[in-house]
């Protein structure tokens, strides 16, 4: 791990008029760190996570981000053109419902190129070359390659998803309820595919959950929501192994055990 | 009313070219801006035209905003000078503007087109004004019009290339043969409008102005003239125009756009010029096809 960290966010606070979208969170992001923020639903979590990656603009505070080539820059203060290349080059976002990250009419092939038409690529049979390597690398059979994505299961779709995010390399990652809507045997192997693929990358990513489990497989830290509030932060372990507040206490509780 | 127009002409009972001054000059200033900024389009208040929209709504009021007295018209519709679009549109401005007409492109100082342009080279000075159904690129890509103004601001056309893309991995070729998309003087990507994929050469380095209005859609952009226009590609799957393994059946022409026409119902049919203009010059200087004699002999 490096010195400075790729994500620095000071007291973000988003308000929708009178009501609390989130207020005053401040956290660092390390390279290679994966952060979980969960809370129950309502707590202010997609806000925030929504407010970090740019596509809000929160009421007050700063995020500040460490490009690749080592300068720090303050997100909301990039101009747009800058800051759409940002997210479409060194950002990935996951989105929670396939169809919202995914062009539905155009082919798996496609889906996972248009990342490299946009940063200039213009060779057919090396976009088909990276599309076919990263359908595999997420376990999708190469002859789906000019299927389109409404022909996928649920499951594919995500992982097509992820496909399409992670095919420029990208140094941060944020993932929306990466595993909601899928079943549990599906959801068992899309977390062992992201796992692996955090970790062969080295990636950072910020995971918005409300299931502990997905928390403790993946991340290495984690923050507690409520109310807006960031109630309790530390190492994942810590919090769902000692949980100090209250109800943080009551949320790992409530986990079902079979 | 124009200076030049004397006021016992007749015209009476329309302004000039039929759209009132106010108006001529708003679109003026559209198009003034469109030549400013090569493949930009320019918004502009289209105005209701006593013809349906699909019927070139869009280029009669630009040509009726450039006409003056002086300019011979010539107006064409897929090639053709005697199609009903063309000899409408032709008549409307003969009726509301008294102007000159002509079916001979090296005549003509503004042409007006649906979907060809003309074989015979443009010259300097010459104005061709084409008919727009759909100006944005885009459009079938991202249908939010935000969406696609900001990707034209930003010069975000990734986009553009997932549907080349598409078309190879499903065709094995990219099978798009009309509005091709282009680039224009390195900057923006446009549509031309729906003309053949073979006419998208001419476009470059054009010594005429090109015009394009779609009334519909209000927009107005151009190309002026001697300016870059590149048909977007793939490096391993370069841009190419259709070819055709016969020459125009009554004129013997190579190397130019061909319609097919069913002769009969037995599987009969000839290949000739689109561009009728084109073909009759060519009959007219001794060039004759293989099927020129049959077909006097039938008429």
């Amino acid at each position: 791990m490096s010195d400075t960290p790729l994500l620095k966010v000071k007291s973000v606070s988003k308000f929708y008029g009178q009501r609390i979208g989130c207020k005053e969170v401040s956290f660092d992001l390390w390279p290679g760190e994966v952060l979980a923020i969960v809370g129950e639903s309502g707590s202010g979590k997609t806000t925030l996570l929504n407010c970090i990656s740019t596509r809000l603009l929160p009421t007050t505070g700063s995020v500040e981000y460490t490009m690749r080539d080592g300068s720090i820059r303050d997100l909301y203060h990039m101009g747009e053109a800058e800051r759409r290349f940002l997210m479409r080059t060194d950002w990935g976002f996951v989105h929670q419902n396939p169809a919202d990250g995914l062009r539905m009419t155009v082919s798996a092939g496609a889906n996972v190129g248009e990342r490299l038409m946009a940063v200039g690529n213009r060779h057919y049979g090396n976009i088909r070359a990276t599309a076919t390597d990263w359908l595999g690398r997420v376990e999708i059979d190469a002859d789906r390659i000019d299927d389109a994505p409404r022909a996928f299961s649920g499951g594919m779709r995500q992982r097509l998803q992820i496909a399409r995010n992670l095919v420029t390399g990208p140094r941060l990652v944020f993932m929306d309820e990466p595993t909601g809507g899928l079943d549990v045997s599906v959801q068992a192997r899309l977390l062992d595919l992201v796992r692996g693929l955090v970790n062969d990358l080295g990636l950072s990513a910020i995971i918005v959950t409300h299931d502990l489990a997905v928390a403790r497989l993946l991340s290495h830290r984690m923050m507690v929501m409520k109310d807006g509030h960031v109630i309790e932060q530390g190492l994942t372990d810590r919090v769902l192994d000692d949980p100090r507040e209250p109800y943080t206490q009551l949320l790992v509780s409530s986990i079902l055990q079979v | 009313m124009s200076p030049e127009v004397p006021s016992d002409s007749g015209l009476a009972t329309y302004n000039f070219a039929y759209l009132d001054e106010q108006t001529k000059r708003m679109i003026r200033r559209a198009i003034l801006k469109a030549i400013a900024i090569p493949g930009y389009q320019v918004p502009f208040a289209s105005r209701e035209m006593p013809m349906p929209y699909g019927w070139g709504t869009g280029g009669v009021q630009v040509t009726a905003s450039i006409i003056g007295p002086q300019d011979v018209l010539k107006v064409i519709d897929q090639g053709a000078d005697d199609t009903t679009n063309a000899v409408s549109i032709r008549a409307f401005f003969q009726k509301v503007a008294n102007v000159a007409v002509t079916t001979h492109t090296k005549d003509a100082t503004i042409i007006q087109t649906r979907h060809r342009i003309p074989e015979q080279p443009l010259a300097e000075g010459q104005v061709l004004v084409y008919q727009v159904p759909i100006p944005e690129p885009l459009r079938f890509l991202e249908p939010r019009e935000t969406e696609t103004r900001k990707m034209h601001a930003l010069e975000e056309y990734g986009l553009m290339h997932v549907k080349l893309y598409e078309d190879i991995a499903h065709n094995g070729r990219i099978s798009k043969t009309y509005a091709y998309p282009v680039k224009v003087a390195g900057r923006y990507v446009m549509d031309p409008s729906p003309t053949p994929k073979f006419d998208n050469p001419k476009m470059h380095m054009s010594d005429a102005l090109q015009l394009f209005g779609a009334g519909r859609e209000k927009r107005i952009y151009a190309i002026p003239p001697h300016t870059e226009v590149v048909s977007l590609d793939f490096e391993d799957h370069p841009f190419e125009i259709q070819s055709f393994d016969k020459p125009c059946a009554l004129c013997g022409a190579e190397n130019v756009y061909l319609d097919e026409v069913i002769l009969d119902d037995q599987g009969g049919r000839m290949f000739v010029c689109s561009d009728t203009d084109h073909c009759e010059d060519r009959r007219d200087h001794g060039h004759a096809g293989a099927m020129l004699g049959r077909q006097e002999a039938a008429e």
